[in-house]
């Protein structure tokens, strides 16, 4: 008897003809990708516009310098009015000041529900896009951690600041099975007279903080 | 909450679904406020990317080649998905996958689910297989929720609700979630399902996706929204089982460069999605424990063996044709009678039904080109609607009242003393049909010309063609009268 999956690929191999992994290769090498790939201008426009496109998507962007952070995060903790902030293991010690900081010893979904803020730091940001990426990483966490409380504060160092969307997507290759979660701004639909509104099931508040350039 | 799904086996012909839906105002007008906004949007976005039609240009040959060598990938992906700790399924059709997505389900001790909005579940009309295993499914796109709850029909691919406003929503969301006083603000309806669908995030602990890309290299997929309920479902449970057709396969890491840039820009004009997620397989720690994907078939390879519609399959999902079109702008998706309305819809849906139902939707356009113009994997559709059209009329044969009449008008077009007979009859017979010039145009006000009028009814068969056009009365004397007089004078 042959199995479903056989059959499937038996039907593709006959509506187009049995492929092999060696014509696939030499064909995929000659895949044009003349689209731009490197970035065009100068640091400082890009991190001008990594704000502008942040903004753009609803989230507050904070500077503070290498040694400043946790200063600036105390700062805009009691500005919210947050006491209690949940944190990934790795995030570093110095960055957490001004509230109470819980670290996340794999909490169920129920217990991650009763945190409305979380801090972590990102792999990326995307300038062209306003685009932050998180990975399973030390300082960023499990996918859930970032989901679930209603506020989240990124601190993320401006030298982790690209301009295009390839350019992001080359130096995350080296780490391409890890998970990674692209967010731009918080939560958003439009689902409604296409009216954009902030926050339906992520984090409905965003702030940034942009560490130091070199 | 069961819904009646859009079936292409039981759909109503285009042409008559569309236009019972031309006299709602109230859809057309929503439908037409959706699509003005995303056109818009996407325009100025568009404009902004100089490297467009090179990035269009690399993704098009991505998305064909993959298909190419669709058999090297998909056992590409299955190799690394299944290293990574997930389970591979394969479904010829939808109820090979409506079996196993149900089996799956009731393996996971649930029975419950909660769902990413998926165009490959609505095909399978998967809802209703799991509504008669006595498995409840939510819905938690917030467009899919007003959808289900309100026992409608998606209309769009992107934005299956684009043809409720506020106001309709409103009444569906106090009926069915119990909220007599909630307002009828945006905010306050999403905020209303923010509350309605937390809860079931936080306790379902099975859920069912579909996806946007799987990647062979990595066994990776790739899903891309906007609410985060996507990141919720396939993060919370412990238990994701994704329905994705084997189409979506891409070669590498890399092929997402261009797609996740074309994507977002024309599906709502948003830059990026806020939400892109890429992972694979299963993480220790991080995310369901079990994962499966079931590669969907369901007509698929019937598509590809055309090598004229294979680049159908090309499709990444964006619905910016929807949005170009001008005929679905007018009638919105429920007259397609398939889940795939709009101009991809009028392609994809027939040869998905290997060309027995749906024969209607190849003619359910103007072939004006919008949706080419817009298309970012430049899936040629006017092109692939001829094709289609040429199907249609082949599968029909020689004998509907069409062809023998084109035989007719080709057996007088043969020899001239029938042409002038044909030429005079018509005259004669159309002479009680023909409105003067004065009837036609005394009420737009153009400038009247000439003293041939137009005929607004024919009678019978021939009525296709008046019920949404004019048609030029004959002249009263011919181009080879006017000749043959001229050469006496």
């Amino acid at each position: 008897m042959t199995t479903t999956r056989e059959e499937i690929l038996k039907r593709i191999r006959s509506a187009k003809g049995a492929s092999s992994p060696e014509q696939a290769a030499s064909a995929y090498a000659g895949i044009e990708r003349g689209y731009q790939s490197s970035a065009s201008l100068a640091r400082k426009e890009i991190l001008h516009l990594f704000e502008d496109r942040l903004h753009d998507y609803d989230a507050n962007v904070y500077h503070a310098g290498a040694s400043g952070v946790g200063e600036v995060v105390a700062g805009i903790l009691s500005g919210r009015g947050v006491h209690r902030v949940l944190v990934p293991d790795g995030l570093p010690s110095e960055w957490q000041q001004g509230a109470e900081f819980v670290v996340d010893r794999g909490f169920s979904s129920a217990e991650l529900d009763g945190f409305a803020s979380v801090m972590t730091t990102a792999t990326l940001g995307i300038a062209e896009t306003g685009t932050i990426v998180l990975q399973t990483a030390p300082g960023q966490g499990r996918r859930a951690v970032t989901l679930v409380p209603d506020y989240h504060l990124c601190i993320l160092p401006a030298g982790r600041v690209v301009e295009t969307v390839v350019e992001a997507m080359r130096l995350l290759e080296s780490t391409k099975n890890i998970p990674t979660t692209f967010f731009s701004g918080p939560s958003a639909t439009a689902d409604i007279e296409m009216t954009r509104i902030k926050g339906v099931h992520g984090p409905r508040f965003v702030d940034i903080v942009l560490v130091g350039e070199e | 909450m069961s819904r009646i799904p859009l079936d292409p086996r039981t759909a109503p012909p285009f042409q008559a679904a569309a236009k019972a839906l031309l006299g709602d105002a109230q859809l057309r007008k929503n439908v037409r406020h959706a699509t003005d906004v995303i056109q818009n949007k996407r325009r100025k976005l568009v404009e902004e990317k100089q490297d467009w039609q090179l990035l269009r240009e690399s993704a098009r040959q991505i998305r064909a080649h993959a298909l190419q060598h669709l058999d090297v990938y998909l056992d590409e992906f299955e190799r690394n998905f299944t290293r990574a700790g997930g389970t591979v399924h394969w479904a010829r059709d939808a109820a090979e996958a409506q079996r196993i997505v149900v089996g799956l389900v009731k393996e996971s001790g649930s029975s419950e689910v909660i769902k990413i909005k998926s165009m490959t579940t609505e095909e399978v009309q998967l809802n209703n297989a799991l509504e008669a295993a006595g498995i409840h499914a939510y819905e938690t796109d917030l467009a899919e929720l007003i959808i289900q709850l309100g026992e409608d029909q998606p209309s769009h691919i992107v934005v299956p609700a684009l043809h409720k406003n506020r106001a309709q929503i409103r009444e569906i969301f106090r009926r069915t979630m119990n909220l007599p006083d909630l307002g009828d603000k945006p905010a306050d309806l999403a905020d209303a399902a923010r509350r309605f669908l937390r809860e079931k995030f936080l306790r379902v602990k099975t859920a069912v996706s579909g996806a946007n890309f799987l990647i062979a290299e990595t066994g990776g997929i790739c899903i891309v929204e906007s609410e985060g309920n996507g990141r919720m479902c396939l993060t919370l449970p412990d238990t994701l089982i994704s329905v994705v057709g084997i189409e979506k396969v891409i070669p590498r890491w890399q092929d997402l460069e261009p797609l996740i840039q074309l994507l977002p820009r024309s599906a709502t004009g948003e830059r990026m999605n806020p939400y892109n997620s890429l992972w694979s397989g299963v993480h220790p720690g991080d995310g369901p424990r079990a994962m499966h994907v079931v590669l969907l078939d369901n007509g698929r390879t019937n598509v590809l063996a055309d090598s004229e519609g294979r680049e159908t399959l090309q499709c990444i999902r964006c619905a910016a044709c929807q949005n170009a079109c001008p005929v679905y702008r007018q009638t919105g998706g429920h007259a397609y009678g398939s889940v795939y309305a709009g101009p991809i819809g009028a392609i994809l849906t027939p040869q998905l039904m290997h060309m027995e139902h749906s024969q209607t939707l190849p003619y359910a356009s103007s072939l004006c080109g919008a949706c080419y113009e817009v298309c970012p994997v430049k899936i040629n559709i006017p092109e692939v609607l001829i094709h289609l059209r040429n199907k249609v009329v082949e599968q029909n044969g020689w004998y509907t009242p069409e062809s023998l009449a084109m035989k007719a008008v080709a057996a007088a077009f043969r020899s001239e003393r029938r042409f002038r007979a044909a030429q005079r009859l018509g005259r004669i017979a159309e002479s009680p049909l023909v409105k003067s010039e004065k009837q036609k145009f005394s009420i737009v006000g153009q400038k009247q010309t000439g003293n041939t009028g137009w005929i607004g009814w024919l009678p019978g068969l021939l009525g296709g063609w008046t019920d949404t056009r004019d048609l030029q009365a004959m002249p009263e004397e011919t181009f080879r009268d006017w000749w043959e007089k001229r050469g006496k004078a």
